[in-house]
C-alpha cells in the first residue's frame, strides 16, 4: 500500500505533464487555425433559405435547390479578394467536375456581384442575392468565402472557412461528395 | 484648482470607454436598451474574436447587435435570444462557456485539482508529523535522564 502511494506520488505528476504536452502539441500542430470556428450545422437541415436572383431575369435561391442532390453553396461577394482567388478553383469544380454549384451574395449589391462574375466568369447554377447578411448569418456565417457541401436531404455535411485551394478540392471536397453518394 | 484641472478632471470623469453602438441602433425604451448591452457584452465577435459585438465595430458584430435587439424588442428572453444565436454559431459565441459536461474539466478541473492537492498536502504533513514525534523514554533511559540532571556519574555513558 505505501510502495504503492509512493509509486502515484512519483508517477501522477509524470502522467499529468506527459498528457499536457500531448494537448499543446495537438493545439500547436502545423495547419491547425484556432480562429476558425466549427459550423455548428454540420449534419443539421441547412436553415430555410428563399433569395432573388442577383439577376433580374433569373430564379432566385431557395430550399427547394438544394433537395435531391448533392450541391455545394458558396458565399461569396465582389469585395472580398479570397473570392477572387479561390474562383478558378470554383469554375474548375463546376465545369470539369459537374458539381452543382449555388452562390450565396453575402453582403453585396447584385449591379457589383453582376460585374465581378462579368469579369471572372459565372461557375453558378443559380445565385441568391443577400444585401442585409440576414440569410447568411441565418447560415451561421462569419466571413467570406465560406463554402458549404448539403447532401440531398439537404442537411448541411461539410463547412470550409476561408478561400478553396484546389488542393482543398481534390483532398477534401471532392471525397466527401463521393461519399455522399454524388 | 485652477480651470485647466477643472477641465481635466472634468475629462476623465465624463469620457467613460465607449462602446461600439451607434447611435441608431439604440432601443428605445432604456430598460430594454439596458438588457441588449448586458447581453452584447456576452457575445463573441467571430470576426475579433476576443472582442464581444458590444465592443466591436466589425460589420457582423453590427448585424448582430442589431438581431439581438430586434428579439428583444419583439420580447424574447435572454436566454431564447442567447440559444438563437447558439444554434447558428455554436458555443463559440458565447464568452462564458455554458455549463455542460463537455466542460465540466474547464469550470470544475482547477477546484478538483485544488482539492486533491489539499488532501495530498494534509496526508503528507500527518505522515511527516508523525515519523517528527519522538518515542516516549524507555524505563532505563529515563532512569539515566534523572541521573544525569542530578548531576550524577552516569555509569561511562557520558560522551566525553
Amino acid at each position: 500500500m505505501r510502495r504503492l502511494l509512493r509509486f502515484a506520488l512519483f508517477a501522477l505528476p509524470l502522467l499529468s505533464l506527459a498528457l499536457l504536452v500531448a494537448w499543446f502539441a495537438l493545439a500547436l500542430a502545423p495547419g491547425r487555425d484556432p480562429s476558425l470556428v466549427p459550423s455548428a450545422l454540420i449534419d443539421k437541415p441547412a436553415p430555410p433559405i428563399s433569395l432573388p436572383s442577383i439577376y433580374p431575369d433569373r430564379p432566385g435561391f431557395s430550399s427547394a435547390d438544394l433537395q435531391g442532390r448533392v450541391t455545394v453553396v458558396n458565399v461569396f461577394a465582389s469585395w472580398c479578394v479570397p473570392c477572387r482567388a479561390e474562383h478558378p478553383v470554383l469554375t474548375h469544380l463546376a465545369r470539369e467536375e459537374g458539381v452543382p454549384l449555388i452562390g450565396l451574395n453575402w453582403k453585396d449589391r447584385p449591379e457589383a456581384a453582376r460585374a465581378f462574375l462579368a469579369e471572372l466568369g459565372d461557375p453558378y447554377e443559380r445565385i441568391g442575392s443577400d444585401p442585409g447578411g440576414r440569410a447568411g448569418i441565418d447560415w451561421g456565417v462569419y466571413g467570406v468565402p465560406e463554402t458549404y457541401v448539403v447532401d440531398a436531404a439537404g442537411n448541411i455535411r461539410y463547412k470550409h472557412v476561408g478561400p478553396l485551394s484546389k488542393q482543398d478540392v481534390e483532398e477534401t471536397i471532392l471525397p466527401i461528395l463521393r461519399r455522399l453518394g454524388r | 484648482m485652477t480651470r485647466w484641472h477643472c477641465a481635466l478632471l472634468l475629462t476623465l470623469v465624463l469620457t467613460g470607454p465607449a462602446g461600439a453602438v451607434q447611435p441608431g441602433e439604440e432601443l428605445a425604451d432604456p430598460a430594454l436598451e439596458a438588457r441588449a448591452r448586458a447581453l452584447s457584452r456576452e457575445i463573441r465577435c467571430l470576426v475579433c474574436q476576443n472582442q464581444s459585438i458590444e465592443d466591436s465595430e466589425a460589420d457582423l458584430a453590427k448585424d448582430l447587435r442589431l438581431i439581438l435587439r430586434e428579439r428583444i424588442a419583439a420580447g424574447a428572453e435572454d436566454a431564447e435570444v442567447k440559444s438563437y444565436l447558439v444554434q447558428r454559431y455554436g458555443d463559440f459565441i458565447l464568452l462564458k462557456p455554458p455549463v455542460k459536461p463537455a466542460t465540466w474539466p474547464l469550470w470544475f478541473g482547477p477546484a478538483a485539482i485544488l482539492a486533491l492537492a489539499l488532501c495530498g498536502g494534509w496526508l503528507y504533513l500527518r505522515r511527516r508529523s508523525a515519523l517528527i514525534e519522538a518515542p516516549p523514554l524507555s524505563p532505563t533511559e529515563r532512569a539515566d535522564l534523572d541521573r544525569l540532571l542530578a548531576g550524577g556519574d552516569g555509569e561511562g555513558r557520558q560522551d566525553q
